[in-house]
């Protein structure tokens, strides 16, 4: 049951989206969110909401994918737009007892729902294609600037890699502990919630035991295998840009471009 | 020739036995030598001071008094401490615990990324020691799609990419099914037959030990016996009496031996022990 369970949200896939270069797909997110929240027209959103559909297109991502990713922020998407609606002050349109929406209040909830909307569908692209160790590889490469103010880069995505190369092993330990105490007479499925909470003790302390006990292992094996941080460290894969990630920016820099162009001149709406 | 392991007048003790609930002294005045090329295996029992042993010859642990050398160089030359890691490889017990990457070629290339090896370079060792260890066509694979033994072959793999003289197996089969045993045991017989690398085995399945071209047993951190299988296997009394089995072929003969029959004490092998007994099945037809 527990093996169900997937970390990040990786579509294996062989599209043009999949083969650039993490750190371009990084920057590139960056900017698509920037842009989203600057757009002060429903030209400039219009802009925005193409590009993503493009994007997904040539992705080969199933459209059903962005739903699933929007089920988890419904709730918040709900809350900012019934907050927007009912609280931004302007012309009336509905005045009744406690209830004031204003013409601006509903323009507003309306642009900031396909803001998040674009914004999650957005940066699930990026994470639907790319596998969680090639972000984690762009990300320190992205981030090594930071290192001249003794930023610990490498040292958080050598432990990012570790995480993800032992979740699959720690859930299948859990598995195995949490079937050794119900061999034992655990219950773990009724009761209430502090019921069911205290029944997770027996099984987070072995899980505990076991995991120290393995980092203690997996340590001595790294120092065997020569393992000192990043001194003199080079990789086996290194990330070249293509022509494929400077047509990528290209074509996201004049999306950005058509935005602040029309920002500019055209009427500012919301 | 001089030797690539070489361990004088070794001992070795923890300073804080009593709490761990540890022998005083594991090793006791340990002097071993191990010629380039040798697959040696190292028998004994559970707390005997075998991995203990094991631990000193890649500079995991230093002697209390005496000398370890690695490739002539000595384990407390603390900056040379890469030179002798990467001399020594080390294969641990449990395969979970020693790969470090989510993709088995990125962990077949660690230890060459930590030691600074150009790019391409890694690319082609990292191959070749898939190749070597059959696992090349796994490469794209993460560690948890693997069986115990493939795993096994990867962590091999990793420590074979350093290029090193000789490759330290701390129990490397004991938490594989028998299919795994098998098929590691395999890749250590190639690593000595196919690519000269001297082997130590630290075990405690005979059958294992049977295999090598050398056998020490250790009990209580003194080196109780030293030779090739045959010769330290047809010491069944002493091997017993250290809490220590034989394979069952020399077993067998050994008790048929005990009931006065004339069987030879240095059978290793089921094929040998059967071809002793028919022999003597036939001999004893005709003296009837």
């Amino acid at each position: 049951m527990l093996k169900d369970i997937t970390i990040g949200q990786y579509f294996p896939g062989h599209s043009v989206l999949h083969r650039l270069d993490p750190r371009m797909k990084i920057l590139l997110t960056i900017g698509y969110i920037v842009m989203l929240f600057t757009v002060s027209n429903p030209l400039g959103l219009g802009v925005g909401i193409l590009f993503l559909i493009f994007a997904y297109a040539i992705s080969k991502i199933p459209p059903k994918m962005i739903t699933k990713s929007l089920k988890p922020v419904i709730p918040i998407i709900i809350f900012t737009t019934l907050l927007n609606m009912f609280f931004v002050k302007g012309d009336p349109l509905v005045d009744w007892w406690i209830f004031h929406i204003s013409r601006q209040g509903l323009l507003t909830a309306v642009v900031m729902t396909i803001r998040i909307i674009c914004l999650i569908a957005g940066t699930s692209l990026l994470t639907y294609t790319t596998s969680p160790i090639t972000l984690t590889d762009g990300l320190e490469r992205l981030m090594k600037p930071l290192k001249k103010i003794h930023f610990p880069v490498h040292e958080l995505s050598m432990m990012m890699t570790i995480a993800l190369r032992f979740i699959p092993t720690l859930i299948e330990e859990t598995d195995k502990i949490m079937n050794a105490q119900k061999a034992r007479g655990a219950d773990l499925e009724s009761g209430g919630v502090i019921q069911r909470a205290k029944a997770l003790v027996p099984i987070l302390i072995p899980l505990f035991v076991s995991a120290f006990r393995r980092a203690d292992e997996l340590a001595l094996a790294m120092e065997c295998r020569c393992y000192r941080g990043d001194v003199g460290r080079t990789r086996m894969k290194q990330l070249h840009y293509s022509w494929q990630d400077g047509v990528a920016a290209a074509v996201t820099v004049l999306c950005i471009g058509m935005v602040v162009v029309v920002n500019i001149f055209a009427p500012v709406v919301f | 020739m001089e030797p690539i392991l070489s361990a004088r007048d070794v001992s070795f003790a923890y300073d804080n036995y009593e709490e761990k609930q540890l022998p005083p002294i594991v090793l006791d005045d340990i002097s071993l030598d191990i010629q380039p090329g040798e697959f040696v295996a190292v028998l004994g029992h559970n707390g005997s001071g075998k991995s203990t042993l094991a631990k000193h010859f890649n500079a995991i642990l230093l002697p209390t008094a005496g000398t370890v050398y690695v490739n002539g160089i000595n384990t407390k030359e603390e900056d040379r401490l890469y030179d002798i890691r990467q001399s020594a490889g080390m294969v641990f017990q449990n395969p979970d615990n020693q790969l470090v990457a989510t993709i088995v070629e990125e962990d077949v290339a660690f230890a060459l990324e930590n030691l600074g090896v150009p790019p391409e370079e890694i690319r082609r060792r990292v191959d070749e020691s898939l190749k070597a260890v059959g696992m090349y066509e796994y490469r794209e694979h993460s560690p948890h799609q693997l069986s115990g033994g493939q795993k096994q072959r990867v962590a091999i793999a990793g420590i074979i990419a350093m290029r090193p003289k000789c490759i330290v197996l701390d129990e490397p089969t004991a938490m594989l099914d028998p299919q795994g045993r098998k098929e590691v045991l395999q890749t250590i017989r190639q690593l000595g037959g196919q690519f000269g690398i001297t082997v130590v085995l630290i075990t405690h399945y005979m059958d294992e030990a049977a295999q090598s071209g050398r056998v020490v047993v250790v009990d209580n951190g003194k080196v109780i016996l030293d030779g090739p299988p045959r010769q330290v296997f047809s010491h069944v009394e002493l091997l017993k009496s250290v809490g220590l089995d034989v394979p069952q072929a020399t077993e067998l003969a050994w008790l048929l031996r005990q009931d006065g029959y004339n069987l030879p004490d240095d059978i290793l092998f089921e094929e040998e022990c059967v071809q002793a007994i028919e022999k003597l099945l036939e001999e004893h037809h005709v003296s009837h």
